[in-house]
């Protein structure tokens, strides 16, 4: 064993005793009259709870919650998921920030359907639901959904990619998002609607999950070349899946040839649409889906006008090499409004 | 390693003041003692009953799995399968009851058994082959992991039978509602740690963990232990199932997937050491309440979560440094 420099222990704990004998008086001394910091009890609160706290998604989401929430004067509290699906996580968060007496709650559900019990809790305490982005099944769950149109978001680059694809025969690889997960479905299906075909469609060569990871894009991508290396088309969840794809792609030699079409309009994402790296990207926007979301809530408080129904937030085809017939909008457009 | 401790029943008998200075249940208690009178003071929201009872809901299902996690860490393993084993048991519970038509109780029961199984599976490789218990159970995460997904076909089990979620129902204890699931919890760990102060099985658990070859001079036998033992964790990670399912009302594939790392962090935290035979149950719960007052009063403080990563990481360190620095102190 290492030998380690000694600290007197029973020293340290017998401080640790004294203080905690201290805080306990101080705690009797003040009686129930305690000073918060930063959250008064009159305020508004609102709650943000994300998949991830990571994901530049929700970063930006988080972003543009907390702007609003500034100019409203209202305050947000805001949690997250320790990993994409970690459905406990947003029940544990949910149930605090009711416990806190928020007003209304936007999420991003990481799990559509096992966060349903939770969110009729929440409503049942007259608590606010909206979701953002993801929506929870069934829709009813929650009192309002503001998010993308994903099912439009994958046709834009389904049609552009059949355009850009001029007639020439198209083997295609799609690397989706992970099974059940609605979002992904949606985009998915909506690509192949634009593409003017179906699943069972023999032009469809190789389907892998990715999880919207780059390093397992890259793999999926790694493997599909591997089962067909004729692959020209590539329909990606997202654009950090499309980026590892892209790499497995370079690396066979192969990246004039691969048309590469994507969702998302992170800048990042953006960015490679400008050099090339991407032909076209559904651009999406996060932080219109906060601001509404806190918008909404704060009327609620203001004159008890609860929000409802799916409030479609947009969607831009963004390419910098525009095809006859499918409306797209330049990366100069792109890089001014995306998030990340 | 694990020589370098003095067996337990060789130390002199130190005064009560100094053995409660130095038990190792002390300095988690103080933290969480700490944490609970600082969250008291900044926010208004903290002190209630209600939310007492939610910080315990909320860390039943990974308090009942870090119960196994302690009874194996004594013996100086570990379990890195017991989340993954936790959402195999759900899937199975729910699946079995909502779509296979069985008796809600006979599901459970069937959820126990494959849990159970896993346990004794897990025991047998450690023992019989042997392997190290890290290398087995990262093996039986994988297992768990994909037959939970293979078997759900990575959909959510939806429309459970009343008794799977009856565990989640509340009753009034005053002003406060509280849930079944947490009393079958408390009520776990209450029996764990009697079983392990109190009989001569748990005395032979420490035992194990603080030397395997004293022990199995002593006579005790050591190999039948070690499977029970993991065997006992595999039946309590199917009880932590079934509290999952009722604390969240569905069957979730996804459940579970950082559980082991999180009991792990409630064994280490309630002061139990890694290299075996020393520590106990009641400080696992005291641990895994520090993690779970910590998460709920900087949410209620409005601090953003990755802070109470942050702070777990760094109570971690805290913890091991002390129970390091007390075996020296022990030698």
């Amino acid at each position: 064993m290492p030998r380690t420099a000694r600290l007197p222990l029973s020293l340290l704990r017998a401080a640790a005793c004294t203080g905690i004998a201290a805080l306990t008086l101080t705690a009797c001394g003040s009686g129930s009259g305690s000073t918060s910091a930063g959250t008064g009890s009159g305020d508004v609160k609102v709650g943000l709870i994300t998949k991830t706290d990571t994901n530049p998604f929700f970063v930006k989401m988080k972003e543009g919650a907390e702007k609003t929430a500034k100019a409203e004067g209202v305050t947000l509290m805001t949690a997250a998921g320790k990993f994409d699906g970690d459905n406990a996580g947003q029940i544990t968060a949910l149930e605090n920030m009711v416990a806190s007496g928020v007003k209304g709650v936007l999420i991003t559900p990481s799990d559509s359907k096992a966060i349903v019990p939770a969110i009729a809790k929440a409503r049942a305490k007259g608590v606010l639901v909206i979701a953002l982005d993801t929506p929870p099944e069934p829709e009813s769950a929650v009192d309002a959904l503001f998010a993308t149109d994903n099912l439009k978001a994958g046709e834009l680059i389904g049609e552009y990619a059949k355009a850009a694809m001029k007639g020439k025969t198209a083997k295609i690889a799609t690397l989706d998002l992970a099974p059940g997960v609605s979002v992904g479905v949606q985009r998915h299906d909506g690509f192949l609607k634009g593409f003017g075909i179906d699943e069972k469609d023999p032009a469809v060569v190789c389907s892998q999950d990715t999880g919207g990871d780059q390093a397992k894009g890259q793999t999926a991508m790694e493997n599909c070349l591997q089962k067909e290396p004729g692959i020209n088309v590539v329909y990606t969840i997202n654009e950090p899946a499309a980026l590892g794809a892209y790499t497995a792609i370079k690396a066979k030699g192969r990246e004039k040839d691969v048309l590469i079409v994507s969702v998302d309009g992170g800048c990042t994402g953006t960015q490679a649409v400008k050099d090339g790296t991407i032909a076209a990207t559904s651009q999406q926007y996060p932080l219109k889906m906060a601001a509404e979301g806190v918008k909404a809530v704060v009327t609620y408080a203001k004159d008890g006008k609860k929000a409802s129904g799916y409030t479609d937030t947009g969607v831009t085809l963004i390419s910098d090499k525009p095809q006859d017939g499918v409306t797209s909008k330049d990366t100069a457009y792109g890089l001014e409004n995306c998030w990340g | 390693m694990t020589a370098t401790t003095t067996p337990y029943a060789e130390l002199k008998a130190p005064t009560t003041a100094r053995r409660l200075l130095t038990a190792p249940t002390t300095g988690p208690l103080v933290a969480l003692l700490l944490a609970c009178a600082f969250f008291s003071l900044s926010t208004d929201q903290f002190l209630t009953g209600g939310n007492f009872s939610l910080i315990v809901q909320q860390v039943m299902v990974v308090g009942t799995l870090a119960i196994g996690q302690t009874l194996i860490i004594l013996t100086a393993g570990i379990d890195l399968s017991c989340g993954a084993v936790m959402a195999f048991g759900s899937i199975v519970n729910a699946k079995m009851a909502a779509e296979g038509s069985l008796p809600p109780l006979v599901a459970i029961a069937l959820g126990l058994v494959v849990c159970g199984g896993f346990g004794l599976l897990n025991g047998l490789l450690v023992q019989k082959i042997p392997l190290p218990p890290f290398i087995v159970t990262l093996g039986m995460l994988n297992v768990a992991f994909a037959l939970t997904h293979i078997y759900s076909e990575e959909q959510t089990v939806t429309n459970l039978p009343g008794p799977l979620t009856a565990l989640g129902q509340t009753f009034p204890l005053g002003r406060t509602d509280i849930t079944y699931g947490s009393l079958v919890t408390i009520a776990l760990f209450l029996l764990l740690a009697y079983a392990l102060s109190s009989t001569g099985w748990g005395r032979h658990v420490h035992a194990l963990g603080d030397s395997p070859e004293a022990a199995r001079l002593n006579g005790i036998r050591t190999s039948r232990l070690t499977i029970g033992v993991y065997t006992v964790a595999g039946l309590l990670y199917g009880i932590a199932a079934l509290l999952l399912i009722s604390r969240t009302g569905v069957g979730d594939p996804q459940a579970g997937q950082t559980d082991n790392l999180d009991s792990i962090t409630a064994v280490v935290l309630g002061g139990t050491s890694l290299f075996g035979g020393r520590g106990s149950v009641l400080g696992t719960f005291i641990g895994v309440l520090i993690v779970g007052v910590f998460r709920n009063g900087l949410q209620l403080m409005g601090v953003a979560s990755i802070y109470q990563t942050l702070i777990t990481g760094v109570l971690v360190i805290l913890a091991v440094t002390i129970d390091q620095l007390s075996r020296k102190k022990a030698r």
